[in-house]
């Protein structure tokens, strides 16, 4: 997950239809609600996607995402609302005719045709001359990299191979949306990166729109336009991958989305302190949006605290006054490479996590574990959550 | 290799040349007994062929031995048109009876994998229960189901269908039925197996790319169904082909299926190595699709 803060990834520039309130969206969903028997998989959802987006369902297992794909692609009857396609309700539109393609977590290739036959399998049933289809079917297999695989069968490709067959024959019908239920769930880490990427490319080229579903955090912030948050069939909060990480809505958000230090407290008179917590009194840049004394909680990415070996100076330029830091000890360290996670305790027994870059080649650490230190964090390195 | 390891080979090569030795003795050495007698001359003697193996006469009997067989029976075989019209009439009555038992087999297999799954284990017990009872007894029921005045025709009159009482019995249909009611259970357990096995994801991809339910099945159930389909088929086939108790008691005279002929040539004309020769080219015949059946099931373990 910290490496999410480093791989922004491919960020389009500008690109944010939601906010233009005069684009119709692509795909809108009404008050979605599906039940099996007494499970509540989708909680009266509803939600706008965009042309050209590239859309992410997150969520732990179990909170619907891919539910809510399924219901898109027809494979299941939603109990109450709507979805609409272009405007049009897709409710007595069976699958075979949804404009909707969807890749499946097993890529679920046909294992009596051999790639050539799975990627043209779609447009076959579309009634496209021979000679279209071959063409057609030679330009994606290109496009996926896969010109020399053609005559193979899909037991005889590695995951990797299955995969880009199972997107190529997705993508082939030149659907309105493509659906990716945990597309690289089955890949090794390096695999996953490059198709991340590849994905983002071949999305933008196409000029598509995609919603993927994982469970993966640095897969969605990579590759996402917007995410969707989803928790026990609701949305906890849709918005860009940096407004997710860096202004989460809720506690639940800001604790599922990476690490977080939350620290409960009142809101001060002053409107920009909050008083009562476990490191004291502690001062944020933003004016808080609660009425004073009001509950709330400072949350901290771990990357935005700082370690110093000596109690921060007070009113420097750049240090922290004395509101916002603590004496800590460090109890463990966890080394991930390119940076490094410290579980501090507090002189007053709370666990602060704090996560510093490896900014120097030293094979010893600059801070070990049962160092006395101080943790702080900048007035403008907070946000206040009020629920 | 140590002591322990070749204990423990010596007993795994134990536990594997049990039932080779079974099969050595119970199988193999039958089957060259058949061989040889098919390789006799009658004879009115006990046993009533010759010549009779006996070490006891020594290397000269034993070169006597050899020489006194011949393959007389097996161009008696070739010349008579009873034999060849035999083999014909059984693989012809094989292959229908195989292809009806696919017919009426794959929807019952089909059927039973789209039911909830607990029901599936009831309706598989169900298709199976009549192998609980005698088969001998089953056919019995049948011959009285098909009688003239029997529960099938009273039926048919019954229902205004037919205004005479057809004759079931001595017939090549009352012989269909027989076979079709008792292989069924050959042909829908491994269809079942087959069909249960496959993904619905797959399924689901078809329709998704745009495939209606009905085109869903031709282009992709059936054509991996096949190994089921061919296992079924092969399971069938090949002891339809020697079957003797239904054509003898559901079918006529005219049908004269090559276990019948066996039977004749052992019982009726206590004539042992025709008989033995009879049975001896039958397993020629089933080589090769027993041959087919195996490779099949050694893929299937394979793909597993």
């Amino acid at each position: 997950m910290p490496t999410a803060g480093l791989n922004r990834g491919f960020a389009k520039r500008g690109f944010a239809p939601w906010a233009d309130r005069t684009l119709q969206p692509l795909l809108r969903l009404e008050a979605l609600s599906k039940r099996f028997g007494a499970f509540t998989a989708v909680d009266q959802l509803s939600l706008d996607i965009y042309q050209g987006e590239f859309f992410a369902l997150l969520g732990p297992s179990g909170c619907g995402k891919t539910t809510l794909l399924r219901l898109i692609a027809g494979f299941e009857q939603a109990g109450a609302g709507r979805i609409l396609l272009d405007g049009i309700d897709l409710e007595p539109v069976p699958p075979h005719r949804r404009p909707v393609n969807m890749m499946f977590q097993s890529y679920a290739l046909f294992p009596h045709l051999n790639v050539e036959a799975n990627v043209a399998f779609g447009l076959k049933q579309e009634g496209l001359a021979k000679a279209e289809i071959a063409e057609r079917v030679a330009d994606m297999l290109a496009l996926v990299r896969l010109q020399n695989f053609g005559r193979r069968k899909p037991q005889e490709l590695s995951g990797g191979q299955r995969q880009r067959v199972a997107l190529a024959r997705s993508l082939i019908k030149r659907p309105r949306v493509l659906l990716l239920d945990e597309p690289m769930a089955a890949l090794d880490k390096k695999l996953r990166g490059e198709t991340q990427f590849e994905l983002m490319a071949l999305q933008r080229r196409l000029g598509l729109t995609f919603i993927i579903v994982t469970h993966d955090q640095s897969e969605a912030m990579t590759v996402a336009d917007r995410i969707a948050v989803m928790d026990r069939g609701r949305l906890m909060q849709v918005a860009p991958p940096a407004e997710i990480y860096e202004q989460p809505n809720s506690r639940w958000v800001a604790d599922f989305v990476g690490e977080i230090n939350l620290f409960e407290g009142r809101v001060g008179d002053d409107g920009t302190s909050v008083e009562g917590t476990a490191l004291g009194r502690l001062r944020v840049a933003a004016k808080i949006d609660a009425e004073s004394g009001a509950t709330v909680w400072v949350a901290v990415r771990p990357e935005k605290m700082r370690i110093t070996a000596s109690e921060p100076p007070r009113g420097e330029a750049g240090g922290t006054g004395p509101e916002n830091c603590a004496a800590a000890t460090v109890i463990d360290i966890g080394y991930l490479g390119d940076l490094s996670i410290y579980k501090l305790c507090t002189d007053a027994g709370v666990s602060v996590k704090a996560a510093l870059a490896n900014t120097g080649r030293f094979t010893e650490a600059a801070v070990g574990c049962d160092d006395k230190v101080w943790a702080s964090f900048p007035p403008d390195a907070a946000i206040v959550l009020t629920r | 290799m140590t002591n322990r390891q070749r204990q423990r080979s010596f007993m795994a090569q134990f536990v594997v040349r049990i039932p080779y030795a079974w099969l050595v003795a119970f199988f193999l050495v039958p089957f060259l007994i058949v061989l040889k007698i098919s390789l006799s001359q009658t004879a009115i003697a006990q046993p009533p062929y010759t010549p009779v193996f006996d070490l006891a006469a020594g290397w000269h009997g034993l070169r006597n031995f050899f020489a006194d067989l011949s393959f007389d029976n097996y161009a008696l075989l070739g010349s008579d048109p009873l034999y060849v019209l035999s083999y014909v009439k059984s693989v012809e009555i094989a292959a229908f009876s195989t292809l009806l038992l696919l017919v009426i087999g794959y929807p019952i297999a089909y059927a039973i994998t789209r039911m909830p799954r607990r029901a599936q284990a009831v309706l598989v017990l169900l298709v199976v229960l009549p192998f609980w009872t005698s088969f001998l007894i089953r056919i019995y029921a049948w011959m009285n189901i098909l009688q003239h005045d029997g529960p099938l025709n009273q039926l048919l009159l019954g229902l205004g269908i037919v205004r005479e009482p057809p004759a079931w019995l001595a017939t090549d249909t009352a012989v269909y039925i027989g076979m079709v009611y008792s292989y069924l259970p050959f042909m829908v357990l491994p269809l079942y197996a087959t069909l249960e096995k496959l993904d619905e994801q797959l399924l689901e991809a078809a329709a998704d790319l745009g495939c209606p339910r009905w085109k869903t099945f031709w282009l992709v159930t059936l054509p991996l169904s096949a190994p089921g389909v061919l296992a079924g088929a092969l399971l069938c086939f090949i002891p339809i082909v020697g079957e003797f108790v239904i054509p003898d008691l559901l079918g006529g005279s005219r049908t004269s299926m090559i276990g019948q002929t066996v039977w004749t040539e052992f019982f009726a004309n206590k004539d042992w190595p025709t008989a033995a020769a009879v049975a001896v080219v039958l397993v020629c015949l089933l080589v090769t699709p027993i041959i087919v059946f195996q490779h099949q099931a050694m893929r299937g373990t394979e793909h597993g």
